[in-house]
């Protein structure tokens, strides 16, 4: 049992389970699935699908969070991807034809790409703090959005595109499958090769790593174009859904959201040891509240203030004075590990 | 020195300071005159910060008292030892760079007016103590704009300003060049000539020979003695800094096997005039195969940057390296693992171990960073060498999946090592492996590194205990004062020799 | 060579040198000055009184909330919330009027709302070593969920003696100056006699400048953090009630990602975003920099309201990578 509780995921997982708890009782259907056209519907359906553009967002975000990083331009880039593509697709004589979709994904992609690639060569060449150089995206790029729609909520009509968005694949929402796929797909080229670890090596000690040959410099560059390209594609996503490109409204706050799905699945902003399964709850548990509040009968708009609550509380669990208290109390009661050999030099004043 | 010994300002009985279950300082006494230069000696780990620490209230000693002024004092920090006019100035400036030098002197102290800072007081109250140490720069100027030395005095400053009895200068002199030491004893003396009690700590003989006028030597959180700096020889000092009579070293000694070099051997690795501004001369050095180089000096001598020299940890500006006689720039440690050049630093918490990973992780990382993250190494092939080196050099706890954090120091060590000794290097530079671990850690280190000789493996050895690199190197370098001063053969070589050489003008 | 180094070398004083923590200050001023020039030989009525008075009417509110931040930021801090802290003030005054509450005790309501979630922030980062970015990330998110649940819909004010008080004005020729306006001075002025002549001041810069070493120098670390995210949202507070008298209104949408814009104005008026460099006067030089884009962007017509917000995000840049290269050459 106390393994169970000392899980990583146990308290994320809790949250999710009491999220679905309340669902159920404020609605006995809830959970339920039904099959039309053999596709499946159904509220737990519907979170799929609204997590898929978080989930992305999160997924870039958790690795640049390894290390040691931020990216707060993901919003924005989010808005640019989904400009681009739909002022191609509307540009267009066709926009249904396939070869004209998949440019104007193909180029979305690539823009964001390059969004990413700059963030990463701001922060691992120029050297400059990661919350400022993706401040200035943050901030130039829903111009940039708005630039490419010409102020306009460029609305377009293209069947193979809204698939994307609000279509099906093997009877799942597309944008679920999708997300999810890319998630699992980067979950396990980061797990399987080594490319995880040499993160979080990284981002907790760099020195070392650099003297044990580890080129961080890289690693950090990729991470932030990762972070872009993924970006990119919940952009897509989201327009797809919505077949409008909305610069000033796609994916705003969406940072702030995949920031907070990645600290509530316990990735810590300092950098280091990441969870992507943390964060594959986290953002459902964020899509989850999300649908809870409505379920609930209270304005949608409310949202943010028990999104404050999870945070708070979460973060407070998570922080060292908490922690401290915590250990002192199962130390007291005597079921605690062995106490590590007190260094009293490394909590006081380091001088001398 | 006058003739007759005023009563002490400081004086410390008895004092012991435990992190259990070590005794960081162990029944040390110290007495402190006003109107002295008085040096605390001691290698790394001797307990002189610990003695600082415990004298100005950052720990509290659990035996013996401290007596301040004939008050007996527990401060409850720096601050309120200031108070009590007990000031430390800090090996790194702990002052504010982006704060004017008029606010780094007075703030705490600061003149008002209407309830707000008096600038132009604080100005020119500054611009007086300033002038006491001799410094004619501009109080309004921001402190960053300063060179470390001026930074340093300016720090000096700040501890004299209000009632400074005591003054404790813990390593001052570590950055700064010959003139400016120069400037920084002048004010010494003049502090002293004013009665101020003066602790200084530095690693450098021969300025403690100049400017002190006792010292007090520690050595394993234990008091060894206290001296009159004029009436012991240099020599002698290392000897009681590094804890052995003549007599034991050299029954220490043990000449280390050594496979011939058959003559006119490639060297594996050469450098030729090798330097960096600011951290080591220029200096030659040949490193053969099967063969244990040691690096012998004090701390601060420069045996860790000729090191991180060696193996691109920092890039050289001047002089030129060859590895196995072809000409090679160690640009970074990647260049230098190509050569097969592997690294341990003396930093291990802050450069070697990654403590949030595990100790397979950690074992492998050197590795997997060499093969690029693209080409994970087989989990059966991680697990074999994982196994193997928790075995050969009995890690415990011998778990794979143990975070590295939990370990103590020697299996910290010893996991680093691991971590190099997979990359299979040609050539192994270890910066105090054996430092601060337990005895029989440090024992299985030695022969380790003496095996890996045997094997053919070229071996750098730095450590801060002589016994450890005579008994180990078939070839010592001995530096002083970021220097290489001489290289001596270690078959032939005496203790006597070494220790001369490391205490080279000093002993004067 | 046995006089001492260190003295010789310093004692060749520069005259009147410059010292190089006013050159990002010094640039934004130019940036400034170009702009005012460039724009008045570019159109009529562009440097007029009236569009000058017009610059500050509309910025006060930001002016407020920058001089805040530049507290925070010079700490090494960083307070995301302040935009939401400004739309639930606008909120709380306007929910409040409509009940009828009297003006002199729902004016510092207002601000005392920022002032409370200031305080926990600093509680929260100080007390529970929370990052600052997420500390008040959390406020930011807390404080615009409480707009929501006090007012989903935008409440008019109508309340006499409110109106009265947003509508006094002091007008000479054609300048003119709000209440705003000069609450936003004495406010700037507040802080820029708090910053430079009191300890508090001092400490925050030196905060900024190292902890370990402020730490060191005796200086109450503790008490300063707190208190600097206290400002913070003290004057994310009076920003939304500067705010709501500039509206007559208080919306709960009021202010989205207006931090920002405070965050930028602080930047852009040459604060490190490390902590410690920095001046509260180049914080507002900052803000009418933005004020003066979007102005110029208005005033030539063609051009359309995005490329405000990509012109910061130039200007962004250009200051960062300013900052970047003044570091490097300092170490």
């Amino acid at each position: 049992m106390r393994d169970v509780l000392r899980h990583h995921l146990f308290w994320p997982v809790a949250a999710l389970v009491a999220l679905l708890v309340a669902n159920t009782v404020a609605r006995p259907g809830f959970l339920a699935i039904t099959v039309r056209d053999g596709h499946l519907f159904g509220a737990p359906i519907d979170i799929l699908r609204t997590t898929a553009p978080l989930l992305l967002v999160a997924l870039g975000m958790t690795l640049v969070i390894a290390t040691r990083g931020i990216d707060l331009s993901v919003g924005a880039v989010v808005a640019v991807s989904g400009a681009v593509a739909l002022s191609q697709l509307a540009a267009a004589p066709d926009p249904a034809a396939p070869g004209t979709v998949l440019r104007a994904i193909g180029l979305a992609l690539v823009l964001c790409l390059v969004l990413g690639v700059w963030n990463g060569f701001l922060v691992s060449v120029l050297g400059i703090q990661p919350i400022i150089a993706t401040l200035i995206l943050m901030t130039a790029g829903r111009g940039v959005a708005m630039l490419i729609t010409g102020g306009m909520i460029t609305t377009v009509t293209s069947a193979p595109f809204k698939v994307l968005g609000s279509g099906f694949w093997l009877g799942l929402p597309a944008a679920a499958v999708l997300a999810f796929g890319v998630f699992a797909a980067v979950a396990y080229v980061v797990r399987r090769t080594a490319l995880g670890m040499l993160l979080e090596a990284t981002g907790i000690n760099p020195a070392a790593s650099r003297l044990s040959g580890v080129r961080s410099r890289t690693l950090t560059w990729t991470v932030y174009a990762a972070s872009g390209l993924f970006a990119g594609l919940a952009g897509l996503l989201i327009s797809a859904d919505t077949m409008a490109a909305d610069a000033n409204n796609a994916g705003l706050f969406i940072e702030l959201d995949a920031i907070l799905a990645v600290v509530i699945g316990g990735t810590a902003l300092s950098g280091g040891k990441f969870n992507l399964s943390g964060t594959l709850v986290g953002a459902l548990v964020i899509a989850t509240l999300e649908r809870t509040v409505t379920v609930l009968g209270i304005s949608p708009l409310v949202t943010p203030l028990f999104m404050a609550l999870v945070v708070i509380a979460v973060t407070l669990l998570q922080s060292p004075r908490m922690r401290e208290r915590f250990t002192a109390v199962r130390r007291r009661t005597g079921t605690g590990a062995q106490r590590p050999a007190a260094r009293p030099d490394s909590t006081e004043v380091t001088a001398g | 020195m006058t003739q007759q010994t005023p009563p002490p300002v400081v004086e410390l009985t008895g004092v012991t300071v435990e992190f259990p279950p070590v005794k960081a300082l162990d029944g040390v006494d110290l007495h402190l005159r006003p109107g002295e230069i008085h040096a605390l000696m001691g290698e790394n780990g001797a307990g002189k910060s610990t003695l600082i620490k415990a004298l100005t209230g950052v720990h509290t000693p659990t035996e013996g008292t401290v007596v301040v002024d004939g008050v007996e004092r527990r401060f409850s920090g720096p601050a309120d030892a200031r108070a009590h006019g007990v000031s430390t100035v800090y090996q790194e400036v702990n002052l504010c760079e982006n704060l004017t030098v008029a606010e780094n002197i007075m703030l705490g102290a600061e003149p008002r007016v209407l309830g707000g800072l008096h600038w132009r007081a604080m100005r020119r109250q500054a611009a007086t103590h300033l002038r006491r140490m001799g410094l004619d720069i501009d109080p309004a100027s921001s402190l960053g704009s300063h060179s470390l030395a001026v930074q340093q005095l300016v720090a000096i400053c700040r501890a004299t300003v209000g009632d400074c009895k005591v003054l404790i200068l813990d390593e001052p002199t570590s950055s700064l060049d010959t003139d400016e030491v120069e400037h920084l004893f002048t004010v010494m003396r003049s502090l002293r000539d004013d009665g101020v009690a003066i602790l200084f700590v530095s690693h450098f003989l021969d300025q403690v020979y100049e400017v002190s006028d006792r010292m007090t030597v520690l050595r394993n959180g234990r008091l060894v003695g206290e001296y009159v700096t004029a009436d012991l020889p240099a020599a002698e000092l290392v000897q009681h800094m590094i804890g052995r009579s003549m007599d034991v070293l050299e029954a220490a000694e043990e000449v280390a096997e050594r496979t011939e070099r058959p003559a006119g051997a490639t060297p594996l690795l050469q450098v030729l005039g090798l330097g960096r501004k600011g951290s080591i001369q220029p200096f030659d050095l040949d490193l053969y195969e099967g063969e244990v180089v040691g690096l012998a000096g004090l701390l601060g001598s420069g045996r860790t940057e000729l090191a991180r020299l060696l193996t691109g940890a920092d890039r050289a500006d001047t002089g030129q390296a060859r590895v196995a006689g072809r000409p090679t720039r160690l640009r970074n440690p990647r260049t230098a693992m190509g050569h097969g050049i592997a690294y341990t630093s003396e930093d291990r918490k802050g450069e070697g171990v990654v403590d949030g990973l595990t100790v397979r992780e950690n074992i492998v990382l050197a590795l997997q960073a060499e093969r690029g993250w693209m080409r994970p190494l087989p989990r059966r092939q991680v697990d074999e060498i994982v196994a193997r080196y928790i075995e050969q050099l009995g890690i415990r706890p011998a778990d794979p999946e143990a975070l590295l954090r939990n370990l103590s120091g020697g299996n910290q060590q010893k996991v680093l090592l691991a971590r190099w000794l997979a990359t299979a290097p040609r050539l192994l530079v270890l910066d105090e492996p054996t430092r601060g671990i337990d005895v029989g850690a440090k024992a299985e280190i030695q022969k380790l590194v003496a095996d890996l000789a045997a094997g053919g493996m070229s071996v750098v050895f730095i450590s801060a205990e002589l016994e450890e690199v005579l008994r180990l190197s078939h070839r010592i370098a001995v530096l002083r004062d970021r220097r290489k001063v001489a290289e001596i053969d270690g078959e032939g070589a005496s203790t006597a020799q070494v220790v001369d050489l490391i205490a080279g003008g000093g002993a004067a | 060579m046995t006089t001492s180094a260190p003295a010789r070398r310093t004692a060749a004083r520069i005259p009147v040198r410059l010292d190089r923590r006013y050159l990002p200050v010094l640039g934004t001023f130019v940036v400034l000055a170009l702009m005012l020039v460039v724009g008045g030989t570019r159109y009529d009525n562009f440097l007029t009184p009236a569009v000058v008075s017009n610059l500050f009417i509309n910025n006060a509110h930001l002016v407020v909330l920058a001089v805040g931040m530049t507290f925070v930021i010079l700490t090494g801090g960083i307070d995301l919330s302040v935009g939401a802290v400004l739309a639930l003030s606008t909120v709380v005054t306007a929910a409040l009027l409509q009940a009828g509450w009297p003006v002199p005790v729902v004016l510092p309501l207002a601000v005392g709302v920022g002032t409370v979630i200031g305080l926990a922030h600093g509680v929260m980062i100080h007390l529970f070593q929370v990052q600052p970015f997420v500390a008040t990330l959390a406020g930011m998110f807390f404080a615009r969920g409480l707009c929501f649940l006090i007012a989903p819909e935008s409440i008019a004010i109508g309340d006499p003696a409110f109106v009265e008080l947003a509508s006094w004005v002091q007008i000479a020729g054609q300048w003119r100056m709000t209440s705003s306006v000069l609450i936003a001075a004495i406010v700037l002025g507040v802080a820029f006699l708090a910053l430079h002549f009191t300890r508090f001041g001092r400490t925050v810069y030196a905060i900024g400048g190292g902890e370990q070493s402020a730490l060191l120098m005796g200086l109450p670390v503790a008490r300063t953090t707190v208190l600097a995210y206290v400002v913070s949202g003290t004057c994310a507070g009076l920003g939304g009630l500067l705010f709501a008298m500039y509206s007559r209104s208080g919306y709960s949408l009021t202010g989205v990602a207006m931090e920002l814009d405070a965050i930028a104005a602080v930047v852009i008026g040459g604060t490190l975003l490390t902590g410690g460099t920095g001046f509260v006067l180049g914080s507002v030089l900052g803000v009418l920099v933005l004020g003066l884009i979007q102005t110029v962007i208005t005033f030539e017509g063609t051009l359309s309201s995005w490329w405000t917000r990509i012109v910061i995000g130039v200007l962004l840049l250009v200051f960062v990578l300013l900052q970047r290269v003044l570091s490097l050459r300092r170490t």
